[in-house]
């Protein structure tokens, strides 16, 4: 393959176009606050996605109290249960996952993976983040309000999520749907930026299969992202005008306690087919950058080139593409025409293949490999244990037959828990070890991320296995408490009990986490340079971390593919990709 | 080999070869997969690539609900027609609507070109012009609107049939009418700048430092562009079905 091989003779292309000159903050506001400068940005950007997470991971234990202790906590009503339901669940994906992955790992990444000296529009980028910031504040702020949050479940079905007997069916519907009306906008901003980057902004020799697959993830999802939010846009503003201006865009005619509501032939169905328009993409907008990310720490870690570099760049392209077609898989429930549900059935099966195909690669690429087991290692083979698993029940769920019965039971909380829950967050704690050395010239602690990742990994099987089971035996989801019936035996609640205190097991393993970040950003060990001995541009700047413009007086050039580890012939066990060939032992 | 340095902003790579291995050749290249094409006219494809998503799921929930509800809908012909005296005519207001807003097209065409020319005089100009359409076309479509109210017509009802009709109506013209209005304010700034010659002077932006040169009309053009095409078809799915 020409992209691996070094080669002796090889032609520099000369630059295309002069280097635009850098905005220069001059005072610590413009600096540290209103920056400019991607890699804060993406700083800023993953604090508040972080945070913003713990409060979803507070509710998340909240639920849990309530589901393993029933009729024990006096503050939990079954209102503000639904609200925890889904104020969590919208958290966790779209604010903590969706903007941590583009906005956090996008910013820091791409300007430096590609070799350039920050986003094209820089600008632009700071206005991304400061609206991203306002939709998080509005939505925190729906817990405030009259009524309190929504609980309509994160997929907002209308017409229950704005009529009578929903919680929070005033201020907190509504403010959800400003929020995520801002959080699109803000997003859109910082988009942009990353696929212009992508596509015009490379340095010289970087073509595009020679980019590392993190920066080929972040980029694919972000066009699924650009293309797949409007139907979430439109779906937000049509139900903000049927609540506030009495529209019946969605809201069919209804009796409210037993007198004909004010609506009219609108169609609920339509909301549903927008809302996973966006929702199925959106699984894989967090998807993409995981599998990137996970490409390139296994192939660094085991030092080893990535399996099939190709491949995996065009299966990303075409589950990419392939997630556009596959969002009715969701709403089999819904009474659609059996073809309906034929069709979307067969092509989620098909976009099982290129998935498989990357889990193989990842296979092979640690196949005979040299394989550290550092931290991020360990959290990356998790990665490909708990995806591989998620994805399983993904197949049977995606079958209609299978689906009917299991739909709305604790099976499809494990079932998308593991695929999009646990799996991209091994991967965001793989690359905040492998990463932070970069962003802070100092390792986190070994020994506090080796307790880290396993009471993690080992308990988050233990949560969601067990939710497995509850499922097939019909223990509902969105259940305040399943009170008694005939069909859940009586263990349920002793597994229930079992779950929640694994639950504030991993917890506590978070805030050790979090602990480790903090202490280490002060005296963690030093990491030096290029501690990994990784072959990607991030690493070959003139400073660790890198300084305003990334790079020093000349901008890197790149002669190879990303994955250049322990080649025959050369001494040393990687070569860089802007080491040039003559300067190699 | 050393960098050459290019002798203009957009930049000149090799000669590009026509066709499908030039497409090819362009995407396995490095630094710029569209060759010759400035950042600030990629982000502005790439955006209305994402608007024009917007526009069609606002289109497609629109003839979802048409199609669902049980109610007639009402005779648009008859709604949107005007008198001026005698027997109504229908779709005067409208015809007249769309033949500003195209026309402004043609004026914006004229201007991306002079801009290149760098006459700055004509430019602003035109450019002036294209904003003064833009701006009677909303003061029209304003026009429109008071004329449904002041029938009956409002987002939440309506007298000539099914309500979804005023809905749609209303939040689709208004959604485009807020691009033709983000684009007047933009036209205006950018015939300001023209007409100081900050664009001879790659003056830096006031916010985003960067220099600006008279791509930015081009750019500008697009969208204006775009906000006419998506009115074509607003025109044909609400006024003509
Ligand atoms: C410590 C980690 C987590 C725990 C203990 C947890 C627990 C739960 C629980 C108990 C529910 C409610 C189930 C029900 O009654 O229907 C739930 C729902 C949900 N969770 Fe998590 N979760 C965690 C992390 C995540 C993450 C990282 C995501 C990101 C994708 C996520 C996404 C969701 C979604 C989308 C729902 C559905 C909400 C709804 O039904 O409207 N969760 N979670
Ligand atoms: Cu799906």
């Amino acid at each position: 393959m020409s992209n691996g091989a070094i080669e002796d003779t090889q032609v520099i292309p000369a630059a295309e176009i002069e280097e635009v000159e850098l905005y220069h903050a001059h005072s610590f506001i413009t600096k540290w606050v209103f920056s400019q400068d991607a890699k804060i940005i993406a700083i800023q950007y993953s604090t508040t996605a972080i945070l913003i997470g713990l409060v979803g991971l507070v509710l998340s234990w909240l639920m849990r109290l309530q589901l393993g202790y029933p009729d024990t906590f006096s503050f939990i009503d079954p209102e503000s249960y639904l609200q925890y339901v889904t104020m969590h669940g919208m958290i966790m994906v779209v604010y903590l996952l969706t903007a941590l992955f583009l906005g956090g790992f996008g910013n820091y990444l791409i300007p430096l993976m590609v070799g350039a000296r920050d986003m094209v529009f820089p600008y632009l980028n700071m206005l991304s983040f400061w609206t991203y910031l306002l939709a998080t504040l509005i939505l925190t702020a729906s817990f405030f309000v009259p009524g309190g949050a929504t609980g309509a479940g994160w997929t907002l079905y209308p017409p229950q999520a704005i009529s009578e007997g929903t919680p929070g069916i005033n201020g907190g519907i509504i403010l959800m749907l400003v929020s995520l009306t801002f959080f699109i906008i803000g997003f859109t901003m910082g988009g942009l930026n990353y696929v212009v980057t992508v596509l015009q902004a490379r340095t010289r020799g970087m073509s595009l299969m020679r980019m590392p697959l993190t920066v080929w993830g972040i980029f694919v999802a972000t066009i699924l992202a650009l293309l797949a939010f409007p139907a979430l846009l439109v779906a937000s503003i049509m139900m903000t005008f049927d609540k506030l201006l009495g529209t019946s865009f969605f809201m069919p005619e209804m009796l409210i306690q037993g007198e004909i509501g004010p609506n009219e032939n609108g169609s609920p169905l339509l909301f549903q087919h927008l809302f996973w328009f966006f929702g199925h993409p959106e699984v894989y907008i967090v998807a993409l950058p995981a599998f990137g990310v996970v490409s390139d720490i296994i192939s660094t870690h085991a030092r080893k080139n990535i399996f099939g570099y190709r491949m995996m760049v065009w299966a990303i392209v075409g589950i990419g593409g392939l997630s556009f077609i596959v969002w009715a898989h969701h709403m089999y429930v819904s009474g659609m025409n059996p073809y309906f549900g034929f069709f979307f059935a067969t092509t989620t099966l098909i976009i099982a293949v290129p998935t498989a195909l990357k889990l193989y690669n990842w296979v092979f690429t640690l196949y005979k490999g040299n394989i550290h087991l550092t931290i991020p290692m360990l959290f990356c083979v998790a990665f490909i244990l708990t995806f591989l698993n998620g994805g399983i029940t993904g197949l049977f769920l995606g079958n209609v037959v299978v689906d009917i019965p299991l739909s709305d039971t604790m099976f499809v909380v494990a079932h998308f828990h593991m695929v999009m829950g646990i799996a991209p967050v091994l991967v965001i704690f793989a690359a905040i070890y492998h990463w932070f050395p970069l962003m802070s010239g100092r390792f986190l602690n070994e020994f506090w991320g080796q307790v880290h990742f396993w009471v993690t990994f080992l308990g988050s099987y233990l949560v969601y296995f067990p939710m497995h089971y509850l499922g097939f035996v019909g223990v509902p989801r969105r259940y305040y408490e399943i009170g008694e019936t005939s069909f859940v035996p009586e263990s349920a609640a002793t597994l229930n009990e079992f779950i929640t205190i694994m639950v504030l097991i991993v917890g506590v393993a978070q805030i050790i986490f979090i602990i480790n970040i903090i202490m280490s950003i002060f005296n963690g060990k030093l990491a030096g340079k290029n501690p990994w001995k990784a072959t990607t541009l991030e690493w070959q700047t003139e400073t660790t971390p890198p300084g305003h413009g990334n790079f020093g007086k000349e901008l890197p050039i790149c002669y190879r593919w990303a994955y250049e580890y322990s080649p025959p012939g050369v001494k040393t066990d990687f070569v860089p990709q802007n080491l040039a060939p003559d300067k190699i032992k | 080999m050393s960098p050459q340095k290019s002798n203009t902003a957009v930049g000149q790579s090799a000669e590009l070869k026509p066709g499908l291995v030039g497409l090819a050749e362009d995407w396995s290249s490095d630094q710029r997969a569209f060759k010759n094409v400035p950042w600030g006219k990629a982000m502005m494809w790439i955006f209305l690539l994402s608007d024009t998503f917007i526009f069609s799921v606002f289109l497609i929930g629109y003839m979802t609900a048409r199609m669902s509800t049980a109610v007639d809908w009402p005779p648009v012909s008859e709604i949107f027609a005007l008198s001026f005296g005698g027997d109504p005519i229908p779709l005067v207001l409208i015809a007249i609507m769309t033949f500003i807003l195209i026309t402004s097209s043609g004026t914006m065409v004229l201007a991306v070109n002079y801009g290149y020319r760098k006459d700055r005089k004509k430019t602003t100009i035109l450019l002036l012009i294209t904003a003064l359409m833009g701006a009677s076309f909303v003061g029209m479509q304003a026009l429109e609107w008071s004329k449904l109210i002041s029938d009956g017509v409002r987002p939440w009802e309506n007298p000539f049939g099914a309500s979804q009709f005023g809905s749609a109506f209303f939040m689709i013209t208004g959604f485009h009418g807020f691009h033709v209005s983000v684009g007047v304010v933009f036209l205006l700034l950018i015939a300001r700048k023209v007409w100081r010659g900050d664009y001879d002077t790659e003056k830096k932006g006031f916010f985003t430092s960067q220099k600006g040169n008279y791509e930015i009309v081009e750019t500008m053009g697009l969208y204006w562009h775009f906000v006419d095409l998506v009115w074509v078809f607003i025109f044909a799915f609400f006024y003509l079905w």
